[in-house]
């Protein structure tokens, strides 16, 4: 699996994520710099990292949107290839339109970091294939605006066409309101494309990929991944 | 010519800024206050000088970059 990170000015999480991707496929992943244009050559996977692209000007993601390197990641998607955002690379791919919906500002108010638990709702993608149907998984989260929203349509062809990936859930595996950081309706954590080849999630699974930090559960995510685009 | 831009959340869109600027405003003992809507204003100085085509190009802008309109409005006041 070839994989490119892309850094924004702001971006923090890009060496995490290449750690993790590093590990499950044995390939280190190329870093591309947002003001690039190209992706490079037989590149399989996208990554947009977590961070404060631009210091969440205007809102969380709108900047980074717009650099020049994403048109090169949209024609990466529109060929089918595979792209994930993870926390403010969810927020980018929510700005650029890649993934539906928007994240909003925490129902709290506050910068909530710390671990939650996710429920596996689909394992039909190339991300977590993985996983076992309706697994429970523990990885963190770290962000002030991941408060997922879309319009009642919107909303129904994501349930309906199973694309939620992921779901805050209590440790049992209950979807409960209070078992959501953020507030998120129906406590979405995150979510494919139409076409399944793109996935933003707000929870960072990068940074519970070993025992030494807590856990091994994000791992399975690259591994997915590392299995599907070998 | 200046354009004057609001950007505000659209109505049934919860606000928990809004939410807790009221609660704030109550709690200095401002009472009647009963919903804040938070937004944005924005002021863009246009070399366009014809009001129709300035109206154009900044509901283009708001489209493309200055609103989310997945969950925003905006209003746009040439000036």
């Amino acid at each position: 699996m070839k994989a490119a990170v892309v850094v924004f000015p702001g971006s923090n999480r890009e060496r995490d994520v290449a750690l993790a991707l590093k590990r499950a496929s044995y390939t280190t992943p190329a870093y591309v710099w947002h003001g690039d244009t190209e992706l490079p050559a037989g590149t399989d996977l996208v990554v947009l990292p977590g961070g404060f692209s631009y210091g969440d000007y205007l809102r969380c993601g709108a900047m980074a949107s717009l650099s020049p390197i994403m048109r090169a990641v949209k024609d990466h998607a529109a060929r089918g290839g595979h792209v994930i955002g993870i926390c403010n690379g969810f927020q980018i791919l929510a700005e650029t339109g890649l993934v539906p919906g928007v994240l909003m500002r925490n129902a709290s108010l506050r910068f909530v970091c710390r671990d939650v638990h996710l429920k596996v709702e689909t394992t039909d993608s190339a991300f977590t294939g993985s996983y076992l149907p309706g697994q429970v998984i523990r990885v963190p989260v770290a962000h002030a605006e991941g408060n997922y929203f879309a319009d009642d349509e919107t909303l129904k062809r994501l349930e309906g066409e199973g694309r939620v990936a992921f779901r805050y859930c209590t440790e049992a595996g209950e979807i409960a309101p209070e078992a959501s950081p953020n507030g998120a309706i129906r406590n979405i954590a995150g979510v494919l494309n139409e076409k399944r080849n793109v996935l933003g999630m707000m929870p960072h699974p990068e940074n519970m990929t070993e025992t030494v930090v807590g856990g091994t559960d994000g791992a399975l995510l690259f591994d997915s991944l590392a299995k599907a685009l070998a | 010519m200046k354009a004057r831009v609001h950007v505000t959340l659209k109505h049934g869109v919860l606000d928990p800024q809004g939410k807790a600027i009221a609660h704030a405003l109550g709690s200095l003992g401002f009472g009647g206050v009963e919903d804040v809507r938070q937004g944005k204003f924005l002021e863009l100085e246009l070399a366009e000088t014809d009001a129709g085509k300035a109206r154009e190009q900044v509901k283009a802008m708001c489209e493309k970059l200055l609103a989310n309109t997945v969950i925003e409005n905006y209003t746009i006041e040439l000036v």
